[in-house]
């Protein structure tokens, strides 16, 4: 059995253990709702786009854009890979990076497949991986997430498009479904699926978009050429946005498990302290008592 | 009939504007263009510049706006920009400097690429310094 001396100590441990994953979760929580906010405060540029497109994009065919037609042959591949920049959240990164893996072997195989790596640690593991890394954002995601980056790093996937460097591009990201929920999602973004998917969802819900038609200037399809760039920066902000939120949900869960897993640790050292701690006194009471009798014989 | 002409404001980052205007001159891409009540539906582009509005009291009020679209209802403006601020928000020393490495960029004339990114900053430098600067 332990000394006493020794379980106190690791008693003194995980108390200090729990304090940093308590402080480690009242962080995440904080972050949390700051994400939250961000997501809500996007949402109505979000919604709006969507509507306006859908207005636009109902009379429109393949021909308004070439980022609306699907390659004959699809060789090679670019993969969006979304994860967070720190560990210590659970089985958050390693079922965003799972999902790829799954995706690339099924899907993707004997495709030529290139890595975009948002996050530290699905580029660590994308580094261990055949596929080349094309390009990686570091110390983007958790914090506040600029507009801008999404629409650089789309800006290049639509050029590479269009060049023909890549043929079809993907997206995955953590779906951010509630706190106790974040389901890893793959999403295509290139070729644009179809402009009824696109339009899609929105029109059921608003009936706004029985009005008559705009007025566009330049033509509608002009215009149709330039928002659907724009919409794919949308996903990829979106989708950031999604994964930064879920990654400090799942920190939050993960920090309060790891909380209550060290609590329950510490009542267990307490019993077995106490236990030592009775036992000592038991021996030192018949050493005393064994003394005592061996003088008076 | 619409009673009134709302104007709003949206950017990813956040909601600018959302309020009762009068009138708003925008800045579309083929024109300057003026809607009141009562406008005809119509949907246009753009271009980086001074959105005006004035607002219910009368109030000439000023944004500066990076490009986006607008969508104009009878009763409703919505202006969809990548970024957007009003005339007080604007950081003069920051565009100052936005502008200043522009120009350096541009002379000395780096990729193609960035040379078209270095002109869109010092456009958009060039519009939000004049539009604080005009009073």
């Amino acid at each position: 059995m332990a000394t006493l001396k020794e379980v106190k100590s690791k008693i003194v441990s995980v108390k200090k253990t729990k304090q940093i994953t308590s402080a480690m979760k009242m962080v995440a929580t904080s972050r949390l709702r700051g994400s939250q906010m961000a997501m809500e405060a996007f949402m109505p540029y979000a919604a709006k786009f969507a509507e306006v497109l859908g207005s636009i994009a109902g009379n429109a065919g393949e021909e308004a854009s070439p980022l609306l037609v699907p390659k004959e042959e699809v060789k090679k591949v670019a993969l969006i890979l979304c994860t967070s920049d720190r560990g210590l959240c659970g089985g958050f990164n390693v079922n965003l990076i799972d999902k790829a893996d799954k995706f690339m072997a099924s899907e993707l195989e004997g495709k030529e497949v290139s890595l975009i790596c948002f996050g530290k640690r699905g580029r660590d593991w994308a580094k261990k991986n055949p596929a080349p890394i094309e390009d990686e954002y570091i110390g983007v995601m958790g914090g506040n997430i600029e507009f801008s980056i999404a629409s650089s790093s789309g800006q290049k996937m639509i050029n590479s498009f269009l060049e023909g460097a890549v043929d079809e591009v993907y997206l995955i990201y953590s779906e951010f479904q509630n706190v106790a929920r974040q389901v890893p999602t793959v999403k295509q973004i290139l070729p644009i699926p179809s402009l009824d998917d696109v339009a899609g969802g929105q029109e059921e819900d608003t009936e706004k978009s029985s009005l008559p038609e705009h007025i566009c200037e330049p033509s509608s399809d002009a215009l149709l050429g330039e928002m659907l760039p724009k919409n794919i920066y949308i996903q990829i902000y979106d989708a950031l946005l999604q994964t930064s939120t879920s990654e400090h949900a799942a920190r939050m869960r993960a920090m309060e498990n790891a909380t209550k897993a060290c609590e329950d640790m510490v009542g267990e050292l307490q019993t077995i302290f106490n236990k030592t701690r009775q036992a000592a006194i038991t021996a030192d009471l018949m050493d005393i008592v064994g003394g005592a009798e061996a003088l008076k014989g | 009939m619409a009673e009134k002409l709302v104007l709003e404001v949206v950017t990813p980052q956040k909601a600018i504007v959302s309020e009762e205007a009068q009138m708003v001159v925008a800045p579309g891409s083929e024109g300057e263009f003026g809607v009141l009540k009562e406008h005809t539906t119509f949907l246009t582009s753009l271009k980086v510049g001074t959105l005006r509005y004035k607002d219910k009291s009368g109030q000439e009020r000023y944004l500066f706006v990076n490009g986006g679209f607008a969508e104009v209802l009878p009763d409703k403006v919505t202006i969809l920009a990548e970024s957007a601020e009003r005339r007080k928000d604007i950081d003069l020393e920051r565009a100052e400097q936005a502008k200043a490495r522009a120009e350096k960029r541009l002379a000395d004339k780096a990729s193609e690429v960035d040379m078209v990114r270095a002109e869109a900053a010092l456009k958009r430098a060039i519009h939000r310094i004049s539009l604080k600067r005009t009073t």
